[in-house]
Order: C-alpha cells, then sequence, then structure tokens
C-alpha cells in the first residue's frame, strides 16, 4: 500500500464544454479516510470514478505510491488496479448468491474453491451476515445489500476503497448502524478508503480527512476538526457546521481568530473594506452589555432552542439558548469567537 | 502493471470495428450495391425500356391498388380490435389478442393457401359441408380484392399493435378529467380518445401499407394463377425468365418497392415523431369503458372475427391435408393421412426442406446472437456518437421488404467473391447471409432492450473486481441478458424458418426452404401435400408463440413483439 496522489486533474465530458473536475490536487495517505464533500454535480463522483478508472483524466495524473494509474495519455483499466468500490446501488450480481458475489473477485483472481470458501465466510462474519450466504441479493433488506457490497470489497484486500454515496438509499437508523460499520472496516482492513458524500454530518463523522469540493475545485482539505475551526472561505464555512457569517469591516493584521473585544471593534468601526467573519452558533451568548438583537425565529430542539437573530443593521446571527424565546423579544448579545474567512 | 490506451470504456478494442463491419456487410454492402446497379442501369438507358413497359406500370398500379386496400382492411379490423380489446371491458381479453395475432406469424403463403382451401368450387371443407359452388365457377380469391383482403387479415395485427401502443400510452388523468367535467363515454371517446390516438392508428397503417408492397407470398398464390402481378411478383418472374437485362431491371424495380416502403415508414417517423409508444406503454390496465348490455354483442363480433379469419382457414387447411386429392369430398372414411406420410417420410424435397429450413433458422438464430450480444452492447454502452446512426443502419434491412434485400444480395454474390474465386450464388450461404441480414434487427432488439435494463455499475462492480472483457461478458453480462437473448433465438428462429420472399428468389437444386417447398407443391398442383406442410408450419408457430408468451412476464417490455 501506499499514498494515493491527484495530480493537478481535470476532467472535461465533452470537448470545449465546462470541466466537471479542474486542477485538482489532493493526496490522501496511507490508510487515510478521506470524504469528498461537496454539493450535488460539484464533481466529486466524477473525482471517484477516475481514481476507480471509469473515466480518463483529460489532463493530470493519477499515483498509487510511485505508480502512474492514469494520466491523460494512458491508464491502468479498474481490472487491474487493486481497488474495491461500495456503488450507491450497491451493484450486487442478482443472478449470484450473496457467497457468490463475495467470492467473485478471488474466483477472477483463479484462487482456489477452498481457500476461496474460507475468505468468503470470514469476510461475510467481518460484517455479520454469515447466515447468509446462500441467499439471493433480492432476498436482502437494503442495509443488508450494502454490507455484501462491503464484504465484497473486503475479501481481496484492495489498495483504494472507494464508497460512492453509500449510505444514500438507507434510513437514517441504518445509516447510523452503517457509519459503525464503515468505521470498523476501515480500522480492521487498514485500507486507504475514499468516500463521497453530499453530507457533512457524515463525512465529519467518518472520516480522518475532509475535502470540500465545489464546481469542480477543490476547496480545502483538512482533519474534520480543522476543517469545522478554521474553514477557508465563505463556500467551505457555510457548507461545514452551522453557522452565520458576518460581514464587518476588515481588521488590520493577519489575525484569523477574532475575539469579543475584535469583533466589537470591527462591528462598530464601519470601515471601507470589509470581511467576512464566520460566527458558530454556541458562540453567541445571550447576557447584558453585548449587541443589541432581535429575535426572529425561534425553534425547540429538545435540548436547547437555536434561535435566529437580527442585529440592528440587519444581519442575521445564530444563537443557541437554554432559556425559552419568544419570536420579536429583544436581547443583547456577546460573540466570544469568530474566523475570518 | 499493464496500462493501456482507453477511455475509460469498458468494451476492448476489437469491438467497434467488429461492430462497423458487421453493420457495413449485412446492411451497408448490398444496399449499396442494389444502388450502384439501378443508378448504372438508368445512365444506360436501360429505364426507357423499363419505363415505357405497360406490365411494369399495370404491376406498380397492381401492388399500389391492392396494398391501399389492405391498409383499409387492416386499419378496420386492427383498430376495431385495438379499441374493443384496450378501452372497454371485454372478457378474455388474452386468448382475443394472442389469437388476433397468430395471422401476421403465420407465413403468408400458408394464409393464401389456407383461405383457397375456404372458398371457391374445390374446396374440400365447403364440400364436406356441402356448401361448394358448383363446379366450373371461378376462386373469388384469384383478384385483387382477394389480394387486399389477405394483406389485410394478415397485417391487421400490425395496426392493433400500433393503436394499442397508443391507447395505453393515453393520459388516463386526461380520461378522469373530462368525466369530471361532465363528458359523457361518447363525448370523451370523440373529443379525447380518438384524437390522441390518431397518430397510433396512422403509423399503424403506414407499417401495414408498407407490408402490403413487399409480400411476396400472397399474391404469388393468388396473383398469378389470375395474371395480376405486383412488384415482388413480377421480380420473381423476370428471374424466372432470366436473361442479360434481368439484374437491371430487377434492381430498378427493386428501387420502386424500397421508394414506395420508404414513403411509407417516413409516414411512419413522422406521426411517431417523439414518441415511443412502446415504452411508455403500461400493460393491464383497466377498461376505461363500460359496455353493459352491448358487451356480449361485441364479444360475440370479436369471436366470430376470429372464427372467420383464423379457424376458419385453419380448419379449411386441415381439412385439404386430410383430403386424398384435391377435389375429392372428405369425410370420415375418405380421410387420411396419406398427405402427412408423404411429406415427412417419402418426398426427398420436403425432408430437404424441413432441414434446410430448420439448420437456416438454428444458425441465423445462434449465429445472429453472439453478433447481436456484442453489438447492442456497444450501441448501448459506448456512448460512441456513431451509436445511433449505427442503429438505424442495422434496422434498414430488416425494415425493407425481404425482396429489395433478395435482389441486392443476388447482386452483391452472381459473381464469385474476389481474391477467393468462389461463387456463393446458388449456395446455402447466400440464403445464411441473407437470413443474417435481414433478421439482425429482430435479434438486436430484445437484447438491446435488455441492455438498457441493466445498472451499469453492475458491470464495473466485476471490472473492479478484476474480470477483464471476456470473463465478464460470460459471468455477468451474458446471465444478465439471458432471458432476452432465449426470446431473440426463438423470435428469429421462428421468422426465419416461416420466410418465403428472401429464399424464393435465392433457392437453388437441394438449398429449398419450407417456404419454397410449400409454394412449389401448391405450383405444382399437389394442394394437398402443400396443406399438409403449412398445417405443422401452424403448429410450429403456434407452439414457439405460447413458449414465448410464457417467457413474456420475464422479458423486458417490446421483446415479444405481440405483447405491448
Amino acid at each position: 500500500m501506499a499514498k494515493l496522489i491527484l495530480n493537478h486533474l481535470s476532467k472535461t465530458f465533452h470537448l470545449g464544454g465546462t470541466a466537471a473536475v479542474r486542477d485538482l490536487s489532493l493526496t490522501v495517505r496511507e490508510g487515510g479516510f478521506l470524504a469528498l464533500l461537496g454539493p450535488s454535480g460539484c464533481g466529486k463522483t466524477t473525482v471517484l470514478r477516475m481514481i476507480a478508472g471509469f473515466e480518463q483524466p483529460t489532463d493530470g495524473s493519477i499515483l498509487l505510491g510511485e505508480r502512474v494509474l492514469a494520466d491523460a495519455s494512458e491508464m491502468v483499466p479498474p481490472e487491474h488496479r487493486n481497488m474495491a468500490m461500495v456503488f450507491q446501488s450497491y451493484a450486487l450480481w442478482p443472478h449470484m448468491s450473496v457467497a457468490e458475489n463475495v467470492g467473485y473477485p478471488l474466483k477472477v483472481r483463479g484462487v482456489s474453491s477452498a481457500k476461496r470458501q474460507a475468505k468468503v465466510l470470514e469476510a461475510l462474519s467481518a460484517v455479520r451476515l454469515e447466515a447468509y450466504a446462500d441467499r439471493r441479493p433480492a432476498d436482502l433488506s437494503g442495509g443488508q445489500r450494502q454490507r455484501v457490497a462491503l464484504a465484497r470489497c473486503l475479501v481481496t484486500e484492495p489498495d483504494v476503497v472507494l464508497l460512492d454515496e453509500p449510505l444514500a438509499n438507507l434510513d437514517r437508523h441504518l445509516r447510523q448502524e452503517m457509519e459503525e460499520t464503515f468505521r470498523e472496516f476501515h480500522a480492521r482492513s487498514g485500507a486507504t478508503m475514499i468516500y463521497v458524500t453530499h453530507d457533512q454530518a457524515e463525512a465529519m463523522a467518518l472520516a480522518t480527512d475532509v475535502a470540500v469540493m465545489s464546481e469542480g475545485r477543490l476547496l480545502q482539505m483538512a482533519t474534520p476538526e480543522d476543517l469545522y475551526a478554521r474553514p477557508e472561505g465563505r463556500l467551505v464555512g457555510s457548507l461545514v457546521g452551522q453557522g452565520a457569517i458576518l460581514t464587518l469591516a476588515s481588521s488590520p493584521g493577519d489575525q484569523r481568530q477574532l475575539d469579543w473585544a475584535a469583533l466589537k471593534a470591527l462591528y462598530e468601526e464601519r470601515g471601507m473594506t470589509t470581511a467576512e467573519v464566520l460566527v458558530r452558533p454556541q458562540d453567541v451568548v445571550i447576557s447584558a452589555d453585548g449587541l443589541p438583537a432581535t429575535v426572529s425565529s425561534a425553534l425547540f430542539e429538545g435540548e436547547r432552542y437555536a434561535l435566529r437573530l437580527t442585529l440592528a443593521d440587519g444581519q442575521m446571527l445564530r444563537a443557541f439558548s437554554r432559556t425559552p424565546a419568544k419570536v420579536g423579544d429583544q436581547v443583547s448579545v456577546v460573540i466570544h469567537s469568530g474566523w475570518r474567512l | 502493471m499493464m496500462r493501456v490506451q482507453n477511455r475509460g470504456n469498458s468494451q476492448p478494442r476489437w469491438l467497434f470495428p467488429f461492430v462497423l463491419t458487421v453493420i457495413c456487410l449485412l446492411s451497408v454492402l448490398p444496399l449499396a450495391r442494389l444502388a450502384v446497379t439501378g443508378i448504372s442501369s438508368a445512365l444506360q438507358g436501360r429505364m426507357g425500356d423499363l419505363l415505357t413497359d405497360a406490365v411494369v406500370w399495370h404491376a406498380l398500379y397492381d401492388t399500389l391498388v391492392t396494398s391501399f386496400w389492405g391498409m383499409v382492411a387492416a386499419v378496420i379490423l386492427g383498430g376495431a380490435f385495438a379499441l374493443l380489446l384496450t378501452l372497454f371491458d371485454i372478457r378474455g381479453k388474452a386468448a382475443l389478442g394472442f389469437l388476433f395475432m397468430l395471422p401476421t406469424m403465420i407465413p403468408p403463403q400458408v394464409t393464401a393457401l389456407s383461405w383457397i382451401g375456404m372458398t371457391g368450387p374445390s374446396s374440400t371443407l365447403l364440400k364436406a359441408l356441402g356448401l361448394a359452388p358448383p363446379l366450373g365457377s371461378p376462386q373469388p380469391l384469384y383478384s385483387i380484392g382477394g389480394i387486399a383482403l389477405l394483406f389485410g387479415v394478415q397485417n391487421a395485427p400490425l395496426v392493433f399493435l400500433s393503436l394499442r401502443a397508443g391507447l395505453l400510452a393515453l393520459p388516463r388523468d386526461g380520461i378522469e378529467a373530462a368525466r369530471l367535467s361532465g363528458a359523457s363515454s361518447w363525448q370523451v371517446m370523440k373529443d379525447i380518445i380518438l384524437p390522441l390516438s390518431l397518430p397510433g392508428l396512422a403509423a399503424g397503417a403506414a407499417i401495414a401499407f408498407v407490408s402490403c408492397v413487399g409480400n411476396f407470398g400472397i399474391p404469388a398464390i393468388l396473383g398469378i394463377p389470375a395474371s395480376i402481378y405486383t412488384l415482388p411478383t413480377l421480380i420473381y418472374t423476370k428471374f424466372a425468365t432470366f436473361n442479360s437485362g434481368t439484374f437491371g431491371e430487377v434492381s430498378v424495380l427493386s428501387a420502386m418497392i424500397g421508394i414506395l416502403s420508404i414513403i411509407g415508414l417516413a409516414v411512419e417517423g413522422r406521426v411517431l415523431r417523439g414518441r415511443d409508444y412502446r415504452v411508455i406503454g403500461l400493460t393491464g390496465q383497466a377498461a376505461v369503458f363500460r359496455m353493459n348490455g352491448w358487451r356480449w354483442f361485441a364479444e360475440l363480433g370479436l369471436w366470430l372475427t376470429i372464427v372467420v379469419i383464423l379457424v376458419m382457414p385453419v380448419t379449411a387447411l386441415v381439412a385439404s391435408s386430410l383430403a386424398p386429392a384435391y377435389g375429392v369430398p372428405l369425410n370420415l372414411s375418405t380421410a387420411t393421412l396419406h398427405a402427412y406420410e408423404e411429406i415427412l417420410f417419402r418426398q426427398s424435397i420436403t425432408r430437404t426442406a424441413f432441414t434446410n429450413s430448420i439448420s437456416l433458422s438454428l444458425a441465423t438464430a445462434f449465429g445472429l446472437l453472439v453478433v447481436t450480444v456484442l453489438t447492442g452492447y456497444f450501441l448501448v454502452r459506448s456512448g460512441s456518437r456513431l451509436a445511433p446512426v449505427l442503429a438505424a443502419l442495422a434496422e434498414i434491412p430488416y425494415a425493407l421488404p425481404g425482396i429489395v434485400l433478395a435482389v441486392a444480395l443476388i447482386l452483391l454474390f452472381a459473381a464469385p467473391l474476389p481474391i477467393i474465386g468462389i461463387s456463393l450464388y446458388g449456395t446455402t450461404w447466400i440464403i445464411l447471409i441473407a437470413y443474417f441480414s435481414s433478421f439482425f434487427a429482430v435479434s438486436l432488439k430484445p437484447v438491446v432492450s435488455a441492455f438498457r435494463q441493466i445498472d451499469p455499475s453492475l458491470e464495473e462492480a466485476a471490472r473492479l473486481a478484476g474480470a477483464d472483457f471476456c470473463r465478464r461478458l460470460t459471468d455477468i453480462i451474458v446471465p444478465l441478458i439471458a432471458p432476452a437473448a432465449g426470446a431473440s433465438v426463438i423470435l428469429v428462429f421462428l421468422i426465419a424458418c416461416n420466410e418465403l420472399t428472401v429464399s424464393a428468389l435465392l433457392w437453388s437444386a437441394g438449398t429449398q426452404t419450407l417456404g419454397v417447398a410449400i409454394y412449389n407443391l401448391d405450383d405444382s398442383g399437389s394442394f394437398n401435400l402443400a396443406s399438409a406442410l403449412s398445417v405443422l408450419v401452424v403448429l410450429m408457430v403456434v407452439a414457439m408463440m405460447l413458449v414465448l408468451e410464457t417467457m413474456a412476464n420475464r422479458l423486458p417490455k417490446g421483446v415479444v413483439p405481440w405483447r405491448s
């Protein structure tokens, strides 16, 4: 195994058309779990399909360690990449039993029948489906099919495992269970995993690294914690986690983490140049001698109230409150922390 | 590590050249050869002789008249069946539909023979019933009207299918909305259903017309004895009296048929523009209208029609096959299986015909399957901009009347093949090539529908599992399209086994097919032998249609041609 490198990758489907992926470079460390996050149509699935070898890049290259997998002129076909993939539709072969589905990659590799059986059983027990070996995929539930697809990935010990929105077709309860299975799978196999999703909570919960994409470009790649605390640019800021973006006077110097004093000064300054500052709701506290604001909506979420506040100049803030608030209430808020985008 | 230059496509490099070659050989080459001969003979001034020949104009006129009235009959019959079976609460719809579709799968020469057996002074059936007209009175079917009537019966199912597909695609909520706004059943019919179903009817009529123009079996059996010639039978007789100008003449005559067909197909394409009913059609949609007191009357009418167009002719055919000789009265003491014995065990010609037809059809059905699985895969999966063009080219030989294709292949293979110097003309091989070309579209259609239904990720998963193209083909693709492939084989076998038009021009001693054998037996006056052979053919057709019918639920929509 080795790290996977995407080097200035571009893909244009129709000659002269708009690019689905533009000049994307990133490195997935060995054994890493990368989530490709972005709204639908941002090119994340195209990146995944290029890594798998279903699409050829129009520019740039893909390397696994020292090995060039693909560039604009030639590529290693998917059948020779030693990768595995969980498809959104699971892509189980309906004419084969569960065991045959899982064992097929081994059969193609010419593994002997006895050895194959042992490995299939091992893979199926890893996803707790030993009892279902002789069933047809049609007889299984959605979550079980998903686990069969996962077992099929497990069986060949692939260098890279690709997951294309694998939870999109499952209900909420199953999602949590499957997230757990994926984490377990990653820890157990040690394979490099790349996970495509448009759900930021899913990405943050599973991955060791998250790459945010929009309109074919990579906006930022960082650990989930970093991405949440220090997003780059408005798009990432609005995509990851909750929060509000305030437009304030731009601060001198390169200090990006701003405290209450700095924020208050900038809010009142009204300078010529402006900057955008991301404020997380947990950093907004209702207390005396803050900025005056009006509650524009209040939503009871069980453990707390989620508020939308309108500041005096019309800008919007999000805040949490333990005490109930009514629409129209006048409050004053202190912003403990903000991040300049 | 293997690295190849490709665009991420799943197909191997040889696939596109292979598909291109197949389609050129089976479609482009024969038709181009026909066009070249037609144009060059026109340039040499032979056109003038042909166009001043009254026989040609007469044949063209008779073709148009018989085809027009045939189309009218088909529209009346097929239209009535489609409306009644689709929109009203008739009982026994499945059985009625199946029986109504039968005539189109029965070879035309057999239809013609069975109707001859049903009418006229020497009809065994009428004699047995004591209803036969006096000897010497004319056979009423040996006429323009007779040909047109049988064209109608043979092609009514085409109108039925086309109109039915249109009716099934009607927006049901539109009908319900009209009723809620207070329209009576009759007004809904007149204002909503008929206008919306008109394209389906017009398209059906156009296909029926094209099919009539190219029909050889019916005018050959009914027309030639009365010296009525249509363009296909004129081509046949031109070959019978072969001379140096024949090739030029027949290529111009086939061009005439070709042009008439293209006009018909263009009309069809125009009225159906942008809508493929066969895909939208929902099976088993509940009846929209209740007939109440009229129902038994309509059902009686439908079953009577089935009796007249199917049961009586087939009964007559069976009666003729059991009669000891043509014209001898049939009763329990004279009935004999002699004719069956003769064709199955004595006559070497019919036995050769059986062997030829069955082996040719099997070879065509399975050979074509190999070709169409690869071609279908390319057409559906490649995403090539050439794919729609190639798909259209593959359709042409089947859309054109068989006689045109037969002429094109004769022109192509009349001279020995270049380089190897062997002549295919007069051998079984030319018939096999003609079948491949003619039925390519028949074999391709079910396979392509099946490919369209397969999720591409099933194959992508196999690629990541490490399977190369051949491996995926055997392990994944073929098992997934197996039901459609089975249907394709049966359909091609069914149609190839029964065809006459192509082999009528291409056969020679020792290579006659079943269709040719039936025609020749009738031509030489062995009516009971021809009938017996026809009965066997009808049995075979029904058996295979039933097999397909039982498979129908496991097949993609539109694969079984008589189900919509």
